[in-house]
């Protein structure tokens, strides 16, 4: 079963994709999560569906090639992150309404693109569930880049977007350009979404940006090896997601996010079982 | 007299149509623990942000280290303890050391790696605050006066010269409102680090400055302790604008 995924193209596709979207899709949701900005990822993905829906619209319609869903999808994503940014600004006292806002806006374009292309098709189901079969070479490639692009910024700007998701205050006291900043991340954000979105589908990417950190701020001491235990429970709940959707004949993004939500549960138990064991040492 | 560390000549400050400091002349020596007071909304905070340039000088003049504050670049010699620093997430998993590591970002500078010698300050200013011990502990499981002094820990490890706080001891219980005073003292007496510390706690002020400041828009008092607790209850409650009576005590 698992030799499959060495054996077969399209697999191996998948496979090393997953890694790569387990490795930045936790790395870069530590940040997020300690920002208070989980439901961001979310209206971004449903931008990000958007954008797959004008690609399959424009594919079908106009027989445009140049446009793939996965690059439309990636450009809308990172279009919708600017938007994100503008709101926060416009509306200072209810920053949480750039959400609705830019989610509906999403999910309202999506509709019209999806009936302007005449309904709903197989490829369109692949990309809200995910799929094992869906990425191509061409997709693992780009995939790559984004990966590659995603690590380095976040090598270079580690201490001042760590600064800022702390204290945003001190932060710019302290002069840190927090506006830029926090531009770019929302810009990396826009496209580890539309990285993902080919593995997990639309509708569960955020998950994976959020439950392995969720899992990982239980039991972590301080904020790198948050970030390390995120991205292993990412790591495993990709590979064990792919193999059991491949197995089960069922789109991946369900399995790895089931397999995130039960590595969730686990942790969650054993922190209740240390804390009790402390409690029992202190009071004998 | 040394030049003065901060020199304010005719600061006045509006917001829209709110006044918030009328005309203020006042100075700071070298190791000097100035204790600023008032009432709430008398202009502290403003004052406070036009020194550390996040409030833009509207007339008057400002001097930091000598040099006028649109020319000032040596920003790390001045630290700051924000009234909303132990506001913070609680959840964050963040280690007392990646905490106290916040105070080099800047210095260190963009694109830039923090390398073993500055791993050795972050470890020496968290033993200067006395929480070695702690320096792999998240701060969210500390207490609010240990969180306090990894505040102080991150405003000192890039060596400043002056050391503002804003109201650093609201919610701290008062042993360790003691101990932080004591910590403040070390710093003060043994480290020649100048201290603006800005409190409603006028009593424990009058034991601990050596410079009181009395701030309700206008600059109504700045003068050594003794001077101030001389002052009538009349003159005090004229200075904050209702009657007051101060208790004078040491923690």
């Amino acid at each position: 079963m698992i030799a499959d995924f060495f054996e077969y193209e399209f697999l191996q596709n998948t496979l090393y994709t997953g890694l790569l979207i387990g490795l930045i899709g936790p790395l870069l949701g530590t940040f997020i999560v300690v920002r208070r900005l989980s439901l961001i990822a979310d209206a971004l993905s449903h931008v990000t569906l958007a954008g797959i829906a004008f690609g399959l619209f424009l594919e079908k319609k106009y027989m445009v090639t140049f446009i793939t869903p996965f690059y439309a999808g990636m450009g809308f994503s990172v279009i919708g992150s600017v938007f994100v940014e503008r709101l926060r600004r416009v509306y200072k006292a209810y920053q949480e309404l750039a959400i609705p806002i830019i989610l509906s806006g999403g999910v309202g374009l999506s509709v019209v693109f999806i009936s302007l292309a005449d309904g709903f098709n197989t490829d369109l189901y692949s990309y809200l569930f995910g799929s094992v079969s869906a990425v191509s070479r061409n997709d693992f490639f780009s995939i790559l880049v984004i990966a590659i692009i995603v690590i380095t910024v976040l090598l270079l700007f580690y201490k001042e977007l760590f600064m800022l998701s702390f204290d945003e205050e001190h932060a710019v006291v302290s002069g840190i350009h927090a506006k830029r900043i926090h531009f770019l991340f929302i810009v990396l954000t826009a496209l580890v979404i539309a990285a993902s979105i080919r593995i997990v589908g639309v509708l569960l990417v955020s998950a994976l940006m959020t439950l392995p950190v969720a899992a990982s701020i239980r039991i972590a001491k301080g904020f790198k090896q948050s970030i390390l235990f995120s991205v292993i429970f990412g790591e495993i709940s990709v590979i064990i997601g792919l193999v059991a959707g491949y197995y089960f004949e069922i789109p991946p993004g369900g399995t790895i996010v089931l397999t995130s939500v039960l590595i969730l549960i686990i942790t969650i138990l054993y922190k209740r079982l240390k804390l009790t064991r402390l409690k029992r040492k202190a009071i004998a | 007299m040394s030049n003065p560390i901060v020199e304010m000549k005719d600061v006045s400050y509006t917001y829209e149509n709110k006044h918030a400091l009328d005309h203020i002349n006042f100075t700071i020596q070298k190791q000097a623990f100035i204790g600023l007071v008032g009432p709430n909304g008398g202009g502290k905070t403003t004052l406070i942000k036009l020194l550390l340039g996040i409030n833009k000088l509207q007339s008057g003049s400002i001097h930091l280290f000598g040099e006028p504050i649109h020319k000032f670049k040596q920003w790390n010699k001045i630290g700051f303890v924000s009234q909303k620093a132990n506001a913070f997430n609680r959840g964050f998993p963040a280690t007392v050391q990646e905490v106290v590591s916040m105070g080099l970002t800047p210095k260190v500078g963009y694109l830039k790696f923090f390398t073993k010698a500055h791993k050795q300050k972050i470890e020496e200013a968290v033993e200067q605050v006395g929480m070695s011990e702690y320096l792999h502990e998240n701060i969210g499981d500390l207490s609010g006066g240990q969180q306090q002094r990894v505040f102080i820990a991150r405003a000192l490890v890039s060596n400043p010269a002056l050391l503002i706080l804003d109201e650093p001891t609201v919610g701290v219980d008062a042993e360790n409102v003691k101990k932080f005073y004591d910590l403040l003292h070390h710093l003060n007496e043994k480290q020649q680090i100048t201290l603006l510390l800005v409190t409603h706690d006028i009593g424990t002020m009058t034991h601990h400055a050596t410079d009181i400041v009395c701030l309700n828009k206008a600059l109504h008092f700045h003068g050594n302790p003794t001077e101030f607790t001389r002052l009538s209850e009349h003159d005090l409650s004229h200075f904050y604008g209702h009657p007051l009576n101060v208790v004078t005590h040491n923690h």
